[in-house]
């Protein structure tokens, strides 16, 4: 049993600031390629399974756009 | 598949704060602004005082907050956040009221305001943002520019000969004795944004022990005052700010 978590990013509210990503320590996110609706590079989980749970990320985020899941699997 | 059973509301450990009312803040990407303003509904949200707490919005970029959190809110001219705010304290005692200000409202045109409410003791939360840089009205010189930091008002950085030393107002507050708790710190990372909410859930409880002001300084970034990216921003504050405005506590009789 493993502990792992899965983010959920409010793909249209985010606005590619990175901060997620500098805090995240499994190098779990990345800014995409395409934009969103409102032309931000917005924030997706690159590597879903190195994902702790650990919510780093959405505590930093200022637009709190991101939620967290986490369990033993 | 994996995925699908983690991603369960039992298993759910982070979500927006239900006192954040939706509505994409009008804030630049990664200012600090919207995480204060996320820890402050959180806080609330914790305490159970919704319906008991009244904000004081300041003039400047936070000059909107109260169409972001869902309490009751009055709107102060710039820099009068602590005159209205006891004003309200003392029709409501038992009320929690706190004043949101930046740099330019508090340190500068609002500086009398905030010494003599902290002096006279009032029992609010003071929260205050430092960006060292007035960024509503296009990154001029604050109070509190570092020496040497460019600004559109000092292009070749500021010099104290001619505006004097970055103020550390939460120094000079600490000083006085109507102040119960004075902490300076920060929402750069996870750990700081941790801290801060613990300052923020003890000084809202300490308005109950009717013993004086509590007052916090959030060192914050404006990235796009300062014309840097979100991350490259935090990272300068963390090596220019704190070593002029270091983080922690600087008075604790609570
Ligand atoms: S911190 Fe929030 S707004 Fe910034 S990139 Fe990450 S998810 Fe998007
Ligand atoms: S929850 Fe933690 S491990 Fe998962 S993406 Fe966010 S910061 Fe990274």
């Amino acid at each position: 049993m493993a502990v792992k978590g899965v983010i959920e990013v409010e793909v249209e509210l985010c606005k590619g600031c990175g901060v997620c990503i500098d805090n995240c320590p499994t190098e779990t996110i990345a800014l995409s390629k395409s934009v969103n609706g409102r032309g931000y590079n917005f924030a997706y989980p690159e590597n879903p399974e190195s994902c702790t749970g650990c919510t780093n990320c959405a505590i930093v985020c200022p637009d709190t756009v991101i939620t967290v899941y986490r369990a033993k699997v | 598949m994996e995925q699908n059973i983690i991603k369960q509301e039992k298993n759910k450990v982070y979500q927006k704060s239900k006192l954040l009312i939706d509505r994409v803040m009008h804030y630049c990407p990664g200012c600090s602004h919207g995480t204060v303003h996320k820890i402050l509904a959180e806080t609330i949200e914790e305490l159970g005082i919704q319906e008991k707490t009244i904000g004081i919005s300041p003039v400047g970029c936070a000059v909107l907050l109260y169409e972001y959190i869902d309490i009751d809110w009055q709107e102060a001219a710039h820099g009068r956040a602590p005159a209205l705010a006891t004003a309200v304290k003392r029709l409501y005692p038992d009320k929690y009221v706190f004043t949101y200000q930046g740099d330019g409202d508090l340190a500068s045109i609002g500086t009398g305001e905030i010494i003599h409410a902290c002096n006279r003791g009032e029992n609010i939360t003071v929260i205050f943002i430092n960006n060292a840089i007035y960024g509503m009205t296009g990154g001029q010189m604050a109070p509190t520019t570092l020496e040497g930091m460019q600004t559109s008002t000092t292009p070749r950085g500021r010099s104290h000969i001619e505006t004097g030393f970055p103020i550390k107002i939460t120094e000079m507050i600490a000083m006085l004795p109507g102040v119960v708790y004075a902490t300076r710190q920060s929402v750069d990372t996870a750990s700081a944004v941790r801290k801060t909410k613990k300052a923020f859930l003890k000084a809202f409880k300490s308005q109950e022990l009717k013993k004086g002001t509590s007052f916090i300084e959030i060192v914050s970034t404006c990235n796009s005052g300062w014309k840097m990216t979100p991350v490259e921003a935090n990272h300068w504050m963390r090596e220019n700010m704190f070593p002029v405005f270091p983080v922690g506590d600087i008075k604790d009789l609570i």
